[in-house]
């Protein structure tokens, strides 16, 4: 019981910042559970997240600034798709992979070029950052509403893909291109929704995750992006409740290893977590079993 | 006016002249089938008139339109449907999902829903299971939902790429009885088989293909009694 006092502000930022890399991660996830592709732009688009809500904030009201950040991401989200991964529908996997590391390149170029390298503060979204007190612990409110608005939207997305008509297609696209075009599934529509949902939630992901760290530089989406593909790996690639687990596995295990004074190691932990699950179980948590198409 | 008329058509993979040249047409209401060995491009033909693959020559025409460069939604939109060769069921669906996911372009639900009730008295099999992941099926059951699944789409024009292949006997015996019912109901047929016993059987007319090419057209009968069609593919030799 002294242990979970002493560590509650800890666990508190931990299942925080667990749901945040959950809502990255499945961007991660939901991509290579169709294209077969690691999406590495994802954490840049992110950043890119921060940075419209900051210039977009400077000059609108919040209720706009809102909205307009998550139109524009989800817009670079689909037009990356567009112009970096669809011509290359036909091209080996490699092709498509080091394309996305170019757009990720590109992005972070690109934002280096906008702001000139400066970081850029983050506006204070009333209300989310106000400080609130739990079980003595003080916080932001930020930290209480992330996982439970992460709850939420992963509840919405599962039953939007087991329930409607573009869900049924999502899963249908995802085990047999061929097939599903033989059925009459527009593949690139379908493709393009699954980058739309992924941009979307990392629009939100960037609302709460910046809130809490105050200022967005041009590699801002590198270190989220990784921890969050991480948890995408841990979970099972291409799974959506193992990325969401995996994600808050990560997180509260970072925080608790700060809280015990070892902040130098917690990032560390996360890739050796990596390196020992590729190992011992490659899959994941709840990884599909490896059974390539043929 | 044929529902379904092939000219010259010619398909290349990556260097290699999968098909020729070929022609041949199918009538409305008819059973026509393709056979012919591994590698004659009997696949290839079918994957090109759901535009699958891209044909480098020649056309195909579908109720006098021509569809050779169309989309594959919307060739299916016109009521032409494959089941492709392997079942190719989607695992990771429910029985009733792989049905309705055939009426994927329809919007009409009563009526599709009045077509999921048809597939069941026709494979009354898929109703038990209709929980199930299609994964789980038994190939024979698969291949029923294969079938159930592209008549989901309401095809005037149903192709199917060895339907029979891997069954046991008395499945395939089944799956031809089910052609032909699928036939009697008012759907054109277009049948590629490795049986072609069977195929040629229930079959109005019927083509040979050889490497890439159509040597031999008939009736059914006419082929089945034909001496070079016995031995090459129906395993009888001269008496």
């Amino acid at each position: 019981m002294d242990f979970l006092h002493a560590n509650l502000p800890y666990i508190l930022a931990g299942i925080s910042v667990g749901g945040q890399y959950a809502l990255i991660a499945i961007g991660y996830t939901m991509v290579y559970g169709i294209l077969r592709l690691i999406n590495f732009a994802h954490g840049d688009v992110f950043m890119i997240a921060g940075l419209v809500m900051i210039y977009a904030s400077a000059t609108m009201p919040l209720y706009i600034a809102l909205p307009l950040t998550v139109i524009v991401t989800v817009l670079l989200g689909f037009v990356i798709e567009r112009v970096a991964y669809k011509p290359l529908r036909s091209a080996p996997r490699m092709s498509v992979m080091i394309s996305a590391i170019g757009v990720s390149y590109l992005l972070q170029n690109l934002a280096l070029y906008v702001t000139g390298g400066l970081s850029k503060m983050y506006p204070t979204i009333p209300w989310i950052s106000d400080s609130i007190t739990i079980f003595g612990a003080t916080t932001k409110v930020v930290t209480v509403i992330t996982p439970i608005l992460t709850l939420v939207l992963v509840i919405a997305l599962v039953l939007f893909i087991q329930k409607t008509k573009i869900g049924m297609a999502m899963r249908a696209v995802s085990k047999d291109f061929e097939t599903s075009q033989l059925m009459g599934i527009k593949i690139n529509s379908v493709i393009s929704a699954t980058f739309i949902i992924g941009s979307l939630l990392a629009a939100v992901a960037s609302f709460l995750y910046f809130s809490n760290y105050a200022a967005v530089v041009p590699t801002s989406g590198a270190m989220p992006g990784l921890k969050a593909f991480v948890a995408a790996v841990f979970g099972g690639i291409g799974s959506i409740p193992g990325a969401v687990i995996g994600a808050f596995i990560i997180g509260i295990c970072e925080n608790i290893i700060k809280g015990l004074g070892w902040t130098t190691f917690s990032d560390a932990f996360t890739f050796a977590l990596l390196i020992i699950i590729l190992i011992v179980k490659p899959t994941g948590l709840f990884g599909e079993r490896a059974s390539e198409k043929v | 006016m044929s529902m379904l008329e092939i000219k010259d058509l010619k398909v290349n993979y990556g260097g290699i002249e999968a098909l020729k040249g070929i022609g041949f047409e199918v009538e409305a209401g008819e059973i026509v089938t393709l056979i012919g060995a591994n590698g004659a491009g009997k696949s290839t033909t079918l994957r090109s008139i759901m535009s699958v693959v891209k044909p480098s020559g020649g056309s195909i025409f579908f109720e006098g339109e021509d569809i050779t460069t169309m989309n594959t939604q919307k060739i299916v939109e016109r009521g032409v449907v494959l089941v492709p060769e392997g079942r190719r069921v989607f695992p990771n669906l429910t029985v009733l999902e792989n049905l309705r996911i055939g009426a994927y372009l329809r919007n009409d639900k009563a009526a599709i829903e009045k077509d999921v009730e048809h597939v069941y008295s026709l494979f009354p099999r898929l109703q038990e299971r209709h929980w199930q992941e299609a994964g789980t099926l038994s190939g024979g059951e698969q291949q029923m939902l294969a079938v159930g699944r592209a008549l989901m789409a309401k095809p005037r024009l149903i192709m199917m790429d060895e339907p029979s292949l891997g069954l046991a006997p008395l499945v395939v015996k089944d799956i031809f009885s089910i052609i032909r019912r699928i036939n009697d109901d008012g759907t054109t047929v277009l049948l590629i088989e490795q049986n072609a016993n069977a195929a040629l059987k229930i079959a109005n007319r019927g083509y040979v293909m050889e490497t890439g090419r159509v040597t031999m057209a008939g009736t059914g009968k006419e082929l089945l009694e034909d001496e070079a069609v016995k031995q090459a593919y129906l395993g009888k030799s001269k008496e």
